[in-house]
């Protein structure tokens, strides 16, 4: 019965992630993070995620004020923010974040004011979207691991 | 967790993103390496120049430097991994000043850049990098550092030679260190479970003694053997 409980578990984070990867929200780098977990490093993943959201999160309130000011002009310090946004979803794995960052770049580089606040909305939805999905992906881990748990009783 | 095997490396890794440190610094602890993680190029000087010489004269830690070395102890880099594109000195400008000093041009010094830009890798490595990792930098980036570093660790070990042909007595003392570490751990070990054979028996005296007070009645009543006893299953042991 608890032994289901883990495998349906492993199956629902399984078939999550293959979703994730078909639609392109995370590629091949999200699993070198989870090669880097182990007992040494058992929450490697989740802790690394947690830094990428709070430095994103950082990042896109930036930029939401830039744009806010119609007299904002320093679009060179908003290409040096969408850089560092660019090379951090890289680092994580999530591809369709790192893609907008590209396009809003590339906005930026124009002086184009209404294409990055396009690319801001677009940049939004889909951290948003990410994020929910790590989250759910985050629970049944946490979910799982319990259930292994008291499958295995802790020794003290 | 300071006293370091022989056979470890120890690199040093600049990057001014937090995600891309945590990132190379597990890379490099999977791999088995000793990593220090800084932010600029700066501090990466500045970690390098109070390194003191062979002889290991005492250095400063800064506290904005993530480090896992005792004061006493030599400090030796055996490679410089770094970002490319950093505010301030550049990967490149880090690398220049590495190659240009005298006691620090032999360290191997990688790059890593999040840009593909031909141009910049060449000119890059014609100016004394070992290697450029585009990033993501993978676990299999990682394992081509191991040539570079054994032959930094093989040139650093000739001249520790050099020297000890002329400080015979401190060799001595140092080729005693390995064992110390494990002998010390257990020793530890050993005096803290004393200490804590000694405070259950004065509690379980206290206990005693306050048993045999007028109150008794009331004492057994409201103390129980679990409520004075402190909890011991939570601490942990010097690891």
């Amino acid at each position: 019965m608890l032994g289901l409980g883990v495998d349906r578990l492993r199956a629902d984070m399984n078939r999550l992630l293959a979703i994730l990867f078909h639609q392109g929200v995370l590629d091949e780098q999200f699993l070198q993070l989870q090669q880097l977990q182990d007992e040494s490093s058992p929450n490697f993943v989740f802790e690394v995620v947690t830094i990428y959201f709070r430095e994103s999160e950082k990042l896109l309130r930036i930029l939401r004020d830039n744009l806010s000011d119609r007299e904002f002009s320093d679009y060179a310090k908003m290409g040096i923010h969408l850089n560092q946004f660019l090379g951090s979803s890289s680092s994580i794995g999530a591809k369709r974040v790192r893609n907008v960052c590209v396009a809003f770049r590339t906005a930026s580089e124009q002086n184009n004011r209404l294409g990055c606040l396009r690319a801001l909305e677009l940049l939004e939805h889909e951290y948003c979207f990410l994020k929910n999905k790590l989250y759910e992906l985050f629970q049944l881990e946490q979910q799982r691991s319990m259930a292994a748990g008291v499958r295995y009783p802790a020794q003290h | 967790m300071g006293m370091a095997a022989e056979a470890q490396f120890h690199v040093l890794a600049v990057d001014d993103s937090v995600i891309d440190r945590k990132m190379i610094e597990r890379l490099l602890k999977v791999s088995s390496y000793q990593v220090t993680t800084v932010d600029s190029g700066s501090k990466a000087l500045e970690f390098l120049g109070l390194m003191g010489d062979v002889h290991g004269n005492p250095t400063i830690q800064s506290a904005s430097v993530s480090s896992h070395l005792h004061h006493h102890q030599e400090v030796e880099v055996n490679l410089i991994i770094t970002d490319y594109c950093m505010p301030g000195m550049t990967g490149y400008d880090l690398l220049k000043k590495i190659k240009e000093s005298s006691s620090l041009k032999d360290i191997p010094v990688v790059i890593m850049s999040s840009e593909n830009v031909p141009s910049r890798i060449n000119r890059c490595l014609e100016d004394g990098a070992e290697e450029f990792f585009l990033k993501p930098v993978r676990l299999s980036d990682v394992n081509r550092l191991k040539p570079h570093l054994l032959k930094s660790k093989f040139k650093a070990q000739q001249q520790q030679q050099h020297l000890e042909q002329q400080l015979p007595q401190q060799r001595e003392l140092e080729q005693q260190e390995p064992d110390q570490p494990q002998q010390k751990q257990q020793q530890q070990q050993e005096k803290e479970e004393e200490e804590m054979e000694s405070i259950e028996q004065k509690v379980d005296e206290q206990e005693q003694a306050v048993q045999s007070s007028v109150k008794r009645k009331i004492v057994e009543e409201s103390l129980s053997p679990e409520r004075t006893r402190p909890r011991y299953s939570g601490l942990t042991m010097a690891s």
